[in-house]
């Protein structure tokens, strides 16, 4: 057997136990909603009951009289002061963008928008005191679907604010690459197909919550984000409150999934009545409250059309997208049906294609990112029409599939869409999961069950995906209009007693990041894994940083950490070099120890160098005490993790409902660092995106009440409603970063969604059936089962 | 949580309940506080008092009456599903509390909180309904046995008033029955969409007798009484029992909700009544 490694070598690829885990499990955990500071008061916001009304009164004298209640404002009462929530993503010159007030001043658009709000004693005071808050409005028409926002004369979202135009249109952006229109007239097929990308709730496990505390003219700020950076930098511009008196932590945070990236109209309010009543404020919503004003996610309509010959060559692909912004820009609301406008060609070979994204206000809570933002949208759409146009064709799905993707040989390879993929195996991954699936026994018991007419139908679903990260170049970001870069900052300290702090400008909220950091650095400096205290959410501790979305913080951060160990090494070994009396280029380090090459001489230890660096009592000529070093990594490019996913269920046609049989997933993430932080991830992953599938939809009634308010009704899917998943991987690393990685936070959730959805109508292929809505829930599979079968009594029995 | 402001009793016996819930006036009773804490946490519920039962250990447990089990009112759903006694007697109520929300509910959520309740969505009515359980009640007045027929009145309301504990149910053992419960749902951790509870007793090659109770076809659970007629005397088979389950809808008054509309609970309550009765038939 092999030893486990002494020195921190081979730390890469190792299935550690995580080092935030003890400290989770046992309750040893600093969330928001647990700080506790002396006088706190708590904050409870009064919300809109109508989703589109103008406020004609608010009258908080009542409230004022309630037990325990400190102050009541409402949204006029800050006026001056609370400014506009930000955006930072204008895509076009010509956006609209609307004023966003934290709480409403004069018109509400969404139901959950804040209108006023009780400061009181305690968090129950405040609750009770909400019901005596005299709000009168005077209703307005809500907006709800994006066709109708879209219709001539229909009521405006933004009319009352001045800003409307006329429209309930935000923006158009479109691109086109190839001589689109030749690609379709000369092609044997074109096939066009309509996908609803369903609204859906993120429902990260922790509530959003925030403290602030005013200390002087400085105020510290807690809040359940993923981006304490980005909000520090944000409430500054946002309140004119300078950015250097304000300190943003972001404590044990429980789960994001985009829905804490972004500046929230709480955080603001909090600073502000903090300032106001110079005593530190609460504010934790109740999961109803988070549902309806957490941004969402999804919510578009895509109309694709794919052109291809008869022996399945892909020629050409239309995407026309209505994206429903809901009723105000947040922070990169707009942004994200544009990051998948680069995602729609997949991982396919192609003449010609052209996308165009029409940006709708609604009165609806705002979408933003939510788990691959944009790109799990633009995924299940090619996904789902490639395999149609297999069925048109009268071709096995993973046949055209291999007929039109990019081949192994071709990297790096520039795609229809402006993306040059560094890297990747299809082939590979593809063959692999075939295999685990068993794709041609379960193909052949699909046989059988049509054949004998069983009630319970199989179908498989396929997902050849790639997807973006690591975002992102600030080059490109810049050329999309985003308002910051894509960078990452990372510093690495030695100690006098040659332990390592590392302090990251990723802000991890569940991904494990001190753990696969603290690989990271065990191997580049040859120390213990026990050895490396990461620091992170605190722009106190770790000032620089873009904080973790976009499946960024390993291929972005990571690499920013690995460099930060390379000038720490650097320092070394000119000290090394002093100390043994040896030439710097003579020396080699390995297993945390310098040694002079060619000779016995003894060897010196990374520690021993670090504390001659403190004690500074021999330093060489111009060195400074010093091993500290610090990084900050902008990538070159994106990076392109891939994969092949594959699912079977099992439909029952009398009842509608789908069983999920089995799940292949193997990806192709790059470089490891932590394989069970991996695998968790994919799981994660798949659930979510499993859950867009078949459970999990925010449905809105005509009138614009969030129907699905409750977890009761909105049926986030548990360990009970899914299988076991089988994973494998294939490993290609990217040659982009010099860890090789690719990132895989979002991987799941853009790969299964039209793997588990294409599964559901391949089962029901024989009834007719050619595309599902989503979630596929029993009864919506029930009816297209019915639907199908009267169709086909009414064609004369033609199927 | 952040309910409105209630007073808090524990009594320490069922007279000292009683007491109390009579002199209140908009006492809720807490028999595991599964469904009444959600209804707290929305506000959609004001009591002046919530008496807590959790402290009448006299309500918990099986006992074996002869003809009947007698489980107290404050037994577990996780209890239930263990004891020997229920699983030699009444199998039918444990497994169909063993799809009841998930195992930490399952360990504080009641038997008799769960009746009471009488949500027509919860899995247990259904079963006592269809198992013409006794429902066992101490009130101001005295003791009282109602059968589960007169039971449960309309949504989340039962003939319990205000100064009412219902301190037990009694199940008839069914000897020469077999059992089985049906739940549909959207999701694992779920209400039904729709539940079937079915009893049948079989002579050799047919189906002597038949008992159905209908989960969430209605505001109250429903007894499927046409079907039960239509299967005495059918002969065993899965083709026989779901023709005589095609009147599983009749009487029944589905409600229109997120997950289903009336027609697919009515089309549900037909297919998972042939399926549950073939189920219970040993077929």
């Amino acid at each position: 057997m092999t030893m486990a490694p002494e020195s921190g070598t081979d730390q890469v690829g190792s299935p550690r136990l995580r080092k935030e885990d003890a400290r989770l499990i046992t309750g040893q955990t600093e969330w928001t909603d647990n700080i506790q500071q002396t006088g706190m008061l708590h904050v409870a916001f009064l919300r809109s009951p109508h989703a589109h009304a103008r406020i004609t009164s608010v009258d908080t004298s009542a409230a004022m009289q309630q037990p325990g209640v400190v102050a009541a404002y409402s949204g006029a009462d800050f006026a001056d002061e609370q400014g506009s929530l930000p955006c930072a993503w204008p895509v076009t010159e010509d956006m609209l963008l609307p004023a966003h007030p934290p709480m409403a001043v004069d018109e509400v658009r969404y139901v959950g928008e804040a209108v006023a709000c009780v400061v009181a004693r305690d968090a129950y005071s405040a609750a009770d005191a909400l019901e005596a808050l005299d709000v009168e409005f005077e209703p307005l028409p809500a907006v709800i679907d994006m066709e109708s926002a879209l219709a001539e004369d229909t009521p405006l979202v933004h009319e009352g604010s001045g800003q409307g135009q006329g429209s309930n249109k935000a923006f158009e952006w479109p691109m086109a690459v190839g001589d689109v229109d030749s690609a379709f007239e000369g092609a044997d097929i074109v096939l066009t197909r309509r996908y609803h990308q369903q609204r859906l709730i993120p429902a990260a496990m922790e509530p959003r919550s925030v403290v602030c505390r005013p200390d002087g003219d400085a105020f510290t700020l807690w809040s359940a984000t993923q981006v304490p950076h980005i909000v520090r930098l944000m409430l500054a511009m946002t309140t004119g409150i300078p950015e250097h008196k304000i300190r943003v932590i972001a404590p044990d945070v429980g789960g994001g999934f985009g829905s804490k990236l972004q500046v929230t109209a709480e955080e603001v309010l909090a600073l502000l009545l903090a300032r106001r009543l110079r005593k530190p404020v609460k504010w934790t919503e109740t999961r109803t409250e988070g549902f309806q004003t957490t941004h969402h996610g999804r919510d578009q309509i895509q109309d694709v059309s794919i052109a291809a010959d008869s022996d399945g060559r892909i020629r050409g692909l239309k995407v026309d997208l209505l994206a429903d912004m809901g009723a105000y820009m947040m922070l990169v609301t707009p942004g994200v049906p544009i990051l998948g406008a680069f995602m729609f060609p997949g991982i396919y070979k192609m003449d010609a294609y052209s996308f165009h994204c029409t940006g709708v206000f609604t009165t609806k809570m705002p979408t933003d990112a939510y788990r691959g933002a944009g790109r799990p949208e633009a995924t299940y759409a090619i996904e789902r029409i490639v395999t149609e146009l297999a069925d048109e064709i009268g071709m096995d799905p993973m046949e055209l599939r291999r007929r039109n993707w990019i081949t192994h040989d071709e990297f790096p390879y520039t795609g229809i869409a402006g993306l040059t993929y560094d890297s990747g195996n299809y082939e590979a991954a593809t063959d692999r999961a075939v295999e685990l699936f068993d794709y041609d026994g379960l193909r052949a018991e699909q046989r059988r069950r049509r054949e004998s007419g069983d009630p319970v139908q199989l179908g498989i679903g396929i997902s050849t995906y790639t997807e973006m990260c690591g975002l992102a170049p600030s080059r490109v970001l810049g050329q999309l209009s985003y308002g910051a870069g894509g960078w990452e900052n990372a510093a690495v300290r030695m100690l006098p007693t040659g332990k390592v702090e590392v302090v990251t400008g990723t802000s991890p909220h569940g991904q494990g990041h001190v753990t696969s950091w603290s690989q990271i650095v065990a191997d580049q400096l040859g120390v213990p894994f026990e050895d490396v205290e990461v620091l992170h959410g605190d722009t106190r501790v770790a000032p620089k940083g873009m904080d973790t979305y976009g499946s960024r913080s390993l291929v972005v951060g990571g690499t920013a950490v690995v460099q930060a160990c390379d000038r720490v090494l650097d320092k070394a070994r000119r000290l090394a070099a002093h100390m043994m009396e040896a030439n710097e280029d003579d020396l080699e380090f390995s297993d945390g120890r310098f040694t002079v090459r060619g000779t016995e001489r003894p060897s010196t230890s990374l520690q021993e160098v670090a504390l001659a660096a403190f004690a500074a009592h021999d330093l060489p000529e111009g060195a400074e005490a010093s091993l500290d070093a610090d990084a900050t990594f902008d990538p070159e490019n994106f990076s392109y993790p891939h994969g092949t996913h594959l699912c079977a269920v099992e439909v029952d046609t009398e009842t509608g409902q789908v069983s999920l049989r089995s799940y292949t997933a193997v990806d192709d993430v790059g470089t490891v660092i932590n394989p069970s932080i991996v695998d968790g991830q994919v799981h994660g992953g798949l659930a979510q995106g499993i859950a867009q599938a078949l459970f999990e939809e925010a449905v809105y009634d005509t009138d614009g009440n969030l129907v699905t308010s409750t977890m009761a009704d909105y049926t986030v899917p548990t360990a009970a409603d899914l299988p076991d998943f089988t994973l494998d991987r294939t490993t290609t690393p990217a040659t982009t970063n010099p860890l090789g990685a690719k990132g895989v936070g979002e991987a799941g959730t853009i790969a299964s969604t039209p793997a588990v959805v294409g599964a559901v109508v391949d089962a029901l292929r024989p009834f007719g059936v050619r595309d599902m809505r989503m979630p596929c829930t029993p009864q919506r599979v029930w009816r297209a089962v019915a639907e199908a079968r009267e169709a086909g009594r009414s064609e004369g029995g033609q199927r | 949580m952040i309910p409105a402001q209630f007073d808090y009793v524990r009594p320490g016996d069922v007279a000292e309940a009683v007491r109390v819930l009579a002199e209140s006036e908009e006492p809720k009773v807490m028999a595991g506080g599964q469904s009444l804490t959600p209804l707290l946490r929305f506000r959609l519920a004001y009591p002046d008092v919530v008496v807590d039962l959790g402290g009448l250990t006299e309500l918990r447990g099986v006992a074996d009456e002869g003809e009947w089990l007698r489980i107290g009112a404050m037994t577990t759903h996780d209890e239930v599903i263990h004891d020997p006694l229920v699983a030699a007697h009444c199998p039918l109520l444990a497994q169909a509390t063993h799809t009841v929300a998930d195992p930490a509910v399952r360990h504080r959520g009641t038997l008799g909180g769960s009746l009471a309740h009488a949500d027509p969505a919860g899995d247990l009515p259904a079963v006592a309904l269809a198992l013409d359980a006794e429902f066992l009640v101490s009130g101001e007045d005295g003791d009282r046995a109602v059968p589960a027929s007169e039971f449960f009145q309309d949504y989340l309301t039962t003939v319990l008033d205000i100064g009412d504990v219902l301190t037990a149910v009694r199940f008839p053992k069914l000897t020469g029955w077999s059992f089985h419960y049906k739940k549909f749902s959207q999701t694992a951790q779920a209400w039904a969409i729709v539940g079937v509870a079915a009893a049948v007793r079989r002579d050799d090659g047919s189906v002597a007798e038949a008992r159905v109770g209908l989960t969430n076809m209605g505001s109250t659970p429903i007894r499927a009484r046409q079907v039960e007629e239509a299967c005495r005397g059918v002969p065993a088979r899965t083709d026989a029992l779901r023709e005589a389950a095609q009147s599983a809808d009749a009487g029944t008054d589905p409600p229109n909700d997120l997950s289903a509309q009336a027609d697919y609970r009515r089309h549900l309550a037909r297919v998972l009544t042939g399926r549950a009765l073939a189920a219970a038939a040993g077929l």
